[in-house]
């Protein structure tokens, strides 16, 4: 088969460079640890988080901020147009320490980002969506859903609220 | 002799085709510009409740019907066209375009009933139609008829290659049939998905005969097809730029061989992708999106190639008319001809496509853009400029051959291709940028109370303001595309001087230097499938294993 001297060139480059970007992503996971949203969070039947059912589960608890020996666990529940809790009272939590989001749907699909960071997961009925962060510094960040639940998508949001570690109050117990 | 003169019927199907493709366009790129007014607090002239609607309006017109539709006009041309041989069977001709154009009626009725109230229909589900959000019957019907009548075309143009291959059984499988029949194995291969996923599920859903459905299962099957639809609209550009783009140029395509390979590799690599849409999806193990993103890498593969040729191509053709230097060549290059300018436009735009592709391929990278406005700022380069402008543009020069009139308004079509350029650089680098600053996509409102976006470069108050224009300067560019095409046709006259050249010149290295074991089409097609089942098999038996209608139930309905 004949293929100019150029072509192979630039079919060899394209290839080092696929190969390259591959290896910068295996070097995220494996050197600073960035952590894919996965299937640990566990399944759970919409129906009994939309009956408030949280006795029930066995991996997921009353909505809320609990401070545990392993590290802080936020569990919310987003539905049609709100993040509870989120929306009508900030998730407060502290810096510096690995915060665990458990969040899950009863009625739709729904987004969970924290604008213009990349903590960011989808959050489908029946799914529990689990994902550590480690928040640097106290501040303010935006929670956003992004994926499109009905017509008053766009009246679904929250807040973050990042304290130092001394104020944080330890949640609900 | 024009392609009208020689295959009459074949040129009446691929017209009837690009016309509803067109249509579509009109109404989808209406749609698109009352989003960017309405998003950027600009002109408001609908609720933001409706605001759904009408997104769902372009999304399935452009993204389904444009493309199916302009795809199956421009593949009947190439098929026959290469071949030489007309299509066999009438009937199939029919049956496949009025399934198809029924099954879009329907959707498109569904759609736009929402706009109404006492209408008791609507689809507002957007394009990705994830249940349970739930769209009346029969727009899953419409879109399902679309789907199955789109695999009819396929049957036509194989039983078009059947009979070629009676009276050629040695010869080479001519190189835009070779295109057309790889690029319709992948789309069996990949549109099996959602039609699993409408028919098995959301159908008996919609009708009340299941109570529910599988969120994650229904979701995995969208995006086994949702990524690879998206090279079933970006290879018939595909095909533009290998076949026609050289000529246009002034010259001829380099190399048929690897042609072949660009096609048999998007045939193995475009199915096994679609994770890379889940990979911020709860339910799935990290190792399943592993194995999606290294194929999606390996898929930049065919795309840099084809950039290659792209460049290489309008190079040559300039320098055969005589052009110097470095880069002097691209001045010697017909900018002047609608034809060449909106397909070289499209070709370049699909580069910065393709860097923005790069960033959502990346798993961990992913996370800063996932659902931002940066993706549809990515797929407006891609198939709203790749293929769009690409199928536009391309019919400027293919029109005429399949009407037999001259083209009109000749000097509106010259400026067109750059309207749409100008339109699209502003609108999406502006959405690109805004996605790094975390606007999400999909809303009908700007501004929220509790989230303050901050943009990394410039304002948010300018991004707005390109979003604005840049959406305006695209309808302006549909519109003037949509006269031209309707003057052609209205006032154009049958004329045996086209001013069109039809003909396509031999590539400089031919199918017969490469190995022959490229046009084995059954081979390809099994390794493609084995590769389907490596991504898709465990996942979806686990997802199917865990209850079909939710997870934790039993597999069958109670």
């Amino acid at each position: 088969m004949h293929v100019h001297r150029f072509e192979r060139l630039w079919f060899g480059a394209s290839l080092v460079l696929i190969v390259a970007f591959i290896g910068t992503i295996v070097y995220g996971a494996v050197g600073p640890g960035v952590a894919m949203v996965d299937d640990s969070g566990g399944t759970v039947e919409p129906s009994v988080i939309a009956d408030g059912n949280y006795d029930q589960v066995d991996n997921f608890r009353e909505p809320g901020v609990y401070d545990t020996d392993d590290g802080v666990e936020v569990y919310v529940v987003a539905r049609q147009y709100l993040f509870q809790p989120g929306t009508s009272e900030a998730i407060e939590v502290p810096a510096g320490e690995p915060v665990t989001f458990h969040v899950t749907s009863p009625d739709v699909t729904h987004g969970f980002n924290l604008a213009g960071t990349n903590v960011n997961s989808m959050v489908i009925p029946g799914q529990i969506a689990e994902f550590t962060v480690t928040f640097d510094e106290p501040g303010e960040h935006g929670i956003v859903c992004h994926e499109y639940c009905g017509d008053g998508h766009h009246t679904m949001e929250g807040q973050v609220v990042v304290v130092e570690e001394s104020q944080f109050d330890g949640g609900d117990s | 002799m024009a392609f009208v003169d020689r295959y009459p019927a074949a040129a009446r199907t691929a017209r009837i085709c690009l016309w509803i493709a067109f249509a579509a366009f009109g109404v989808g790129a209406l749609f698109g510009l009352i989003q960017a007014l309405h998003r950027t607090n600009t002109l408001r002239i609908i609720p933001s409740a409706d605001y759904y609607t009408i997104l769902t309006g372009h999304g399935v017109l452009l993204g389904l019907v444009f493309t199916t539709f302009g795809i199956a006009g421009l593949f009947h041309w190439a098929n026959t066209r290469s071949l030489g041989v007309a299509p066999t069977n009438e009937r199939l001709t029919q049956g496949w375009l009025w399934t198809m154009t029924i099954g879009t009626v329907l959707a498109a009725a569904t759609i736009l009933a929402g706009l109404f109230d006492w209408i008791p229909a609507s689809a507002d589900v957007l394009y990705t139609f994830y249940a349970p959000l739930e769209a009346h019957p029969l727009f899953y019907i419409g879109a399902a008829l679309l789907i199955v009548g789109s695999w009819g075309a396929g049957l036509d143009w194989f039983l078009q290659y059947r009979e070629w291959r009676e009276s050629n059984p040695d010869a080479r499988i001519p190189l835009q049939s070779f295109m057309v029949l790889t690029t319709m194995l992948m789309w069996y291969l990949c549109s099996l998905g959602v039609a699993i996923e409408v028919v098995v599920f959301l159908i008996p859903w919609s009708l009340g005969l299941i109570s529910q459905v599988d969120p994650l299962l229904t979701r995995t099957l969208f995006w086994y097809f949702g990524h690879p639809v998206v090279y079933f609209w970006l290879l018939p550009a595909y095909l533009v730029w290998y076949t026609v783009l050289p000529k246009l140029s002034g010259g001829r395509l380099f190399s048929d061989p690897l042609a072949r390979v660009t096609f048999v590799l998007f045939l193995l690599l475009s199915t096994p992708v679609g994770f890379h849409h889940q990979y911020t999806d709860p339910g799935i193990a990290s190792g399943y999106k592993l194995v999606a993103m290294t194929n999606t890498f390996f898929l930049l593969l065919p795309s840099l190639l084809t950039l290659f040729t792209v460049v290489a191509s309008m190079e040559h053709g300039a320098r055969q008319q005589g052009a110097g230097g470095r880069l002097a060549w691209l001045t010697n290059l017909p900018w002047e001809r609608p034809e060449f300018s909106g397909v070289a436009l499209a070709g370049i735009m699909f580069a910065a496509g393709g860097f923005s592709g790069m960033i959502n391929a990346g798993m961990n990278i992913n996370y800063l853009i996932h659902n931002t406005i940066w993706v549809p700022g990515h797929f407006h380069l891609t198939v709203g400029t790749a293929y769009a402008l690409t199928l536009m543009a391309i019919s400027y020069w293919l029109i005429p051959q399949l009407t037999g009139k001259r083209l009109q308004f000749r000097g509106l079509a010259a400026i067109q291709p750059f309207v749409w350029f100008v339109g699209m650089v502003l609108m999406s680098n502006a959405m690109h940028r805004g996605g790094l600053a975390g606007i999400p996509r999909r809303t009908a409102e700007p501004q929220y109370e509790q989230v303050s976006f901050d943009a990394v470069v410039g304002t948010v108050g300018e991004m707005r303001i390109q979003i604005a224009i840049g959406g305006t300067l695209l309808f302006l560019g549909a519109v003037m595309f949509l006269a031209v095409m309707f003057g052609t046709w209205a006032l154009g006259k049958p004329d045996s001087q086209l001013r069109v050249n039809g003909s396509i010149p031999e590539p400089l290295s031919g199918a017969e230097e490469s190995p022959r074991v490229l046009d084995n089409l059954v081979l390809w097609t099994a390794i493609a499938v084995a590769l389907v089942l490596l991504a898709y098999g465990v996942p979806l038996y686990d997802m199917v294993a865990d209850g079909i209608h939710f997870p934790g139930s039993a597999p069958f309905p109670e």
